[in-house]
């Protein structure tokens, strides 16, 4: 029996074209079970979106977590094998209360995960994927691509004393210049490259000659090494003006001290993928891989379709109300 | 066609103050200067619609998208945490986030403090960042009698020019944060229609040159 396309929603369209996508690379499917420890979301909580759990002690007395996320449970099930890369995908339900929301909510969640003795060419086929993946959702995507080690490194650069780095990383975020500056004046620190940085923004061909007249430090070279290395094996996808970089793109810089990346797609007003290279989380659990994922919060596609299909009328009316 | 840029404008003389700017910056739209009851206009020559909203709800309309940019008080921005980029400082509407308390006001070392105020995030943050307890009080306007009639020992509040607490025989005691106006853009609106909403913000800059 064959099975008529019409009767997936878009989201359920969404998923197994995803899926194909991600299985053409070589990745495997994760399935994880519904309940892991507590004890493993605890120990990470600043990697978690959200902070709340919903927990639930077992019959042998151990407390459990429905899961609030999947990379976690992903990191602690893989082992390190010198030379080799594991490559996984996943679609599951996750449950957090969403920002400003006051209940849990289940969430329909895709993504992958790349986790071993990553080369360069694992991590540019990631943020390739990801570009992927958002050209499947929709025609018109951008992929906005920055480096936390770059933004680590001119934070240190400008002198800002450690107090002050989380809200100058705020501003970044924001693209906020003029608090920023007044940020650095307050620290006598130097607002000028961070200020550059942060207004570069555009096609990696574009950007990565302003950069090299901007940066200096061992550190920030370093990191601009690594991205344009990842650049030049983008550079052959074709993507132009929907892959660009931009360094208001900022993670916790606990976790993440690589490629960081975040993906729109027109109609939704908030990110619907997110992703980067976390090193950091596994070395935390004593794994001395390197790993890189992003995950799609499907269930933003649901309001997608609905805005769009009602807009016409909307827009009808106000035009309507102005004669 | 040119995307036309959704823009939602406080209620009240910001708002007014703002479309000024925006009209002598090139992004006229005559209809809104008509007296009526209407609450969206659009002028599709110059790709701008605006909509008069709550000056608290500002935020809210950007960061779902439903407006592409705001401009907003930073108060709000502070309160509320929009998601959103914060462009530019529109250098009006200045005034200050304080603790204001009864003349004579003394904290008891150790006391846990009442705090009346319509901004709980900043008023938390302010006193955890100094490691004291306090207990809030969330109202949602006449803050200012609350300590007269015991509600509260002080309140946490966006100070002008100070007349207010003054016929009220209140004082600051403490500023929190200096306030002015924001624009502030969708994240997403912001990739997908850059270029218009650029030449917004320059032209809100440049505008903001020749007032100050």
């Amino acid at each position: 029996m064959t099975i008529d396309k019409n009767i997936l929603t878009y989201e359920e369209q969404a998923v197994f074209t995803l899926r194909s996508l991600y299985s053409q690379y070589g990745y495997e499917r994760y399935k994880m079970s519904r309940f892991e420890e507590y004890d493993l979301y605890v120990r990470n909580k600043d990697f978690l979106v959200s902070d709340d759990v919903i927990t639930f002690t077992d019959r042998t007395g151990r407390l459990m977590a429905l899961k609030p996320d999947v990379t976690l449970s992903i990191i602690k099930n893989t082992t390190y094998l010198k030379g080799q890369v594991q490559k996984l995908y996943y679609d599951e339900n996750v449950y957090r209360v969403p920002e400003g929301s006051n209940s849990f909510k289940e969430i329909m969640q895709a993504g992958l995960e790349c986790v071993g003795d990553l080369e360069p060419k694992d991590i540019a086929e990631v943020v390739v994927l990801a570009a992927k993946s958002l050209e499947l959702l929709s025609t018109k995507f951008v992929l906005d691509v920055s480096h936390m080690g770059l933004v680590s490194a001119l934070l240190e650069s400008s002198g800002l004393p450690q107090s002050a780095k989380k809200s100058a990383l705020r501003c970044m975020t924001e693209k906020n210049a003029h608090e920023l500056s007044a940020l650095c004046k307050a620290e006598d620190a130097d607002a000028t490259k961070l200020l550059a940085v942060m207004n570069a923004v555009g096609t990696p061909e574009a950007v990565l000659p302003q950069l090299k007249g901007i940066l200096s430090t061992e550190d920030e070279l370093k990191a601009y090494d690594e991205l344009s290395q990842m650049c030049d094996i983008l550079k052959d996808t074709g993507y132009g003006e929907s892959v660009q970089l931009d360094f208001s793109v900022c993670n916790n810089l606990k976790y993440y001290s690589g490629v960081v990346f975040k993906g729109y797609v027109d109609g939704i007003p908030t990110g619907i993928l997110s992703g980067g290279q976390y090193d950091a989380l596994l070395k935390k659990m004593g794994n001395p891989s390197k790993a890189i994922g992003f995950a799609i919060y499907v269930d933003m596609l649901q309001d997608m379709e609905r805005v769009q299909a009602n807009k016409d009328y909307l827009e009808g009316l106000i035009g309507e109300i102005n004669g | 066609m040119r995307s036309m840029v959704n823009i939602a404008l406080p209620k009240g003389r910001l708002g007014e103050k703002t479309y000024a700017m925006l009209k002598n910056a090139g992004f006229e739209c005559p209809s809104i200067e008509e007296t009526n009851r209407k609450l969206v206009f659009e002028n599709p020559e110059k790709g701008v619609r605006y909509f008069w909203v709550k000056p608290s709800d500002v935020a809210i309309y950007v960061e779902r998208g439903s407006a592409d940019i705001g401009i907003v008080g930073k108060d709000i921005l502070l309160e509320y945490k929009p998601d959103v980029y914060e462009l530019l400082d529109m250098g009006m509407g200045k005034c200050k986030m304080a603790v204001a308390a009864p003349k004579g006001y003394k904290d008891i070392p150790g006391s846990t403090i009442r705090v009346a105020t319509k901004f709980p995030t900043i008023a938390s943050k302010h006193y955890s960042s100094k490691g004291k307890d306090i207990d809030i009080i969330k109202l949602n306007g006449s803050i200012e009698i609350a300590p007269l009639l015991g509600l509260s020992d002080v309140i946490v509040d966006i100070v002008e020019t100070g007349s207010t607490l003054k016929a009220n025989n209140l004082e600051v005691i403490e500023d929190i944060v200096p306030i002015s106006a924001r624009m502030i853009a969708n994240k997403a609106a912001y990739k997908f229609k850059n270029q218009e909403i650029n030449a917004i913000r320059n032209g809100l800059e440049i505008e903001r040159g020749e007032i100050q």
